[in-house]
């Protein structure tokens, strides 16, 4: 196997030639283990990959972005990233179709990861679908540092839930909702979250899942005072931070709204900061929004 | 099997040592790149366009994946004038990188109160006049699709620019007769002529039967759009033998870039490619000189136009 990375290796990202070594089913989704040698030590929960797809050259030319889901810097075959997928589109379609040996053109780590808790608060993690992904790293580098850590898993049904087991062995209580009520109880993540935040005082919930799920936790959070952290997922294009496409109205600690972009100063965002109800829009008071008299810019 | 090529690259006064720049709006103020590749080891930076006021830039979705390209309707955003200044101009100075700043504007006193502001900065080794904006004096219609209007832009901005810093034009494919276009702007002034700018696009999403981008239409660019491109620099060419040209659309290989060159550029620019590759750049330029020392060539000056010589012509 042959690998090569370029860039500044000492603090990511890297752009790493790999290898697949796997792809399994896990529920409607995929797992992706890749050897990408220099991306796991430089990994923090959060952080996300974005890889070329469709072989070279390709007609699909915007990278796919994916938050990574386990790094593992040991054994023979040098580090290794793991991604879960929903194959709903030619990109991902054509990655879950990769054998093992066939070469992946990586780049990671991206994005600014979860912030850790400077003292052992109890936490709560919630994880919408496959966007429960990066949130099993997160807990055991929480517990490691004497947090509580509970977890909800929520998705439309039981095929669509990601993690589950590795969520029970992970924390100290696994809550599961789904909107069909296929398994755990009937309805969304903010339907229970409550209950739990009361029973265990959770400081911070930390969230990835749809933008609908995160607007709803943010909310929760800040009725309550209390710290979220959100992974976003915005299409991007290029994930390093150049096209400027994966943007987001965010307000600054100047209190100025900026389009922010989600791959260099996200993916994950305290919920307070994100203009949840105007994503899809400039908002009028945005640093350079056009002058109008007709309300939110388009 | 090869010596080594000479790879410079002369565009109006300033020399190059490499012909592969970036394009742009793919590479912001080269920060980013510059994880993956050294951008003092290319031609130089080609900055995202900036204008005088910060702008925020349209609503999302601002992108849609096309075959073998891309839609983008980002809308310029930018920090203005002053913070690019300060803060990406100098970091590109302190890098040691060449810069060529991209400057745009919705009238012709716009762009002449730009070249103002950049006239006495350091670390400007050429200005590209990105005249695919909207006129808002003219019912936004495109500077570029007009020659009249393209060149008013170039005789203010050459006017406002010192003598000792080349100015290109960037051109846009959407119009009828790109050598006519050209003409104007290298009569108004222009040192050479960047080419070319994206050309508009729409994308449809059949699940919700709607334009796929908030700003309905966009700038579709990538390796679909490089015939057209070849296309474009080589009538400019023919055209106007001696101006200097910066080629660019599609460029994702040493190969590609090649074409450009045959066709009349003197240098490139890479811009869509790193989208998916961010070392491109530097990738390109190392595919470009393999390329032409397998092909006998001992410089890259000497492949320029190659392709316009006549038949029975030897190498």
């Amino acid at each position: 196997m042959s690998s090569q990375h370029f860039g500044k290796a000492d603090v990511g990202p890297i752009q790493v030639r790999g290898e697949v070594l796997a792809v399994r089913r896990s529920g409607d989704y995929y797992v992706l283990v890749f050897a990408a040698p220099g991306i796991a030590e430089l990994t923090a929960p959060g952080s996300f990959v974005a890889i070329a797809v469709g072989g070279q050259p390709t007609a699909m030319l915007l990278r796919r972005c994916f938050s990574i889901h386990r790094v593992d810097t040991t054994g023979a075959l040098g580090g290794t990233v793991e991604i879960v997928v929903d194959a709903h589109g030619p990109g991902t379609k054509w990655l879950v179709e990769r054998a093992q040996g066939d070469a992946i053109d990586i780049i990671a780590p991206l994005g600014r990861p979860f912030s850790l808790p400077k003292e052992p608060v109890p936490c709560v993690l919630v994880g919408g679908g496959y966007g429960a992904a990066p949130l099993f790293m997160l807990a055991d580098q929480l517990r490691e540092r004497g947090c509580r850590v509970d977890m909800i898993l929520g998705a439309a049904t039981e095929s669509r839930l990601f993690g589950v087991v590795d969520g029970r062995r992970r924390t100290s209580s696994l809550s599961i909702t789904t909107d069909d009520g296929s398994l755990g109880t009937k309805g969304r993540v903010t339907d229970v979250l409550d209950g739990i935040l009361d029973e265990h005082g959770g400081q911070v919930i930390y969230a990835c899942g749809p933008m609908g799920m995160l607007a709803g936790l943010a909310r929760v959070a800040a009725l309550r005072g209390i710290v979220s952290q959100c992974a976003v997922e915005e299409a991007m294009a290029c994930g390093v931070g150049v096209c400027m496409t994966c943007v987001l109205p965010v307000v600054g600690t100047d209190g100025v709204t900026r389009m922010t972009r989600s791959c260099t100063d996200g993916p994950v965002f305290f919920g307070d900061q994100v203009r949840w109800d105007e994503i899809g829009t400039v908002p009028v008071d945005c640093l350079g929004a056009p002058a109008s008299t007709t309300g939110v810019a388009r | 099997m090869s010596s080594v090529v000479d790879m410079r690259a002369q565009l109006a006064t300033v020399t190059l040592p490499s012909p592969v720049l970036t394009a742009s709006g793919c590479a912001a103020a080269g920060r980013e790149l510059d994880r993956f590749f050294d951008v003092t080891a290319i031609g130089a930076v080609v900055t995202k366009s900036i204008m005088a006021q910060p702008r925020s830039g349209r609503a999302t979705p601002r992108m849609a994946e096309t075959p073998a390209g891309m839609l983008n309707s980002i809308g310029l955003q930018g920090p203005g004038i002053e913070e690019f200044i300060r803060k990406d101009l100098r970091w590109l100075r302190e890098r040691g990188a060449r810069t060529v700043v991209s400057i745009a504007g919705g009238s012709v006193n716009e762009f002449a109160e730009l070249a103002d502001r950049l006239r006495h900065e350091e670390g400007i080794a050429a200005i590209e006049v990105n005249i695919s904006c909207p006129n808002v004096e003219s019912r936004g219609q495109v500077f570029a699709c007009d020659a009249r209007a393209a060149g008013s832009v170039i005789q203010a901005v050459r006017r406002h620019t010192s003598a000792l810093t080349p100015i290109f034009a960037k051109l846009s494919p959407d119009v009828t007769d790109i050598a006519d276009i050209a003409s104007a702007c290298v009569n108004a002034g222009a040192d050479g002529l960047s080419m070319i700018n994206t050309t508009l696009g729409m994308v449809i999403d059949t699940d919700t039967m709607r334009p796929a981008l908030a700003g309905i239409m966009g700038g579709l660019s990538g390796p679909a759009i490089r015939p057209m491109a070849v296309r474009c620099v080589w009538q400019v060419r023919q055209t106007l033998p001696d101006i200097p040209i910066l080629g660019m659309g599609g460029i994702a290989s040493g190969l590609d870039a090649l074409q450009f060159i045959l066709a009349g550029a003197n240098a490139v620019s890479v811009g869509t490619a790193t989208f998916n590759d961010p070392s491109a750049p530097m990738r390109v330029h190392n595919e470009l000189a393999a390329a032409l020392a397998a092909r006998g060539f001992r410089s890259l000056a000497d492949a320029v136009s190659h392709a316009h010589r006549e038949e029975g012509a030897l190498l």
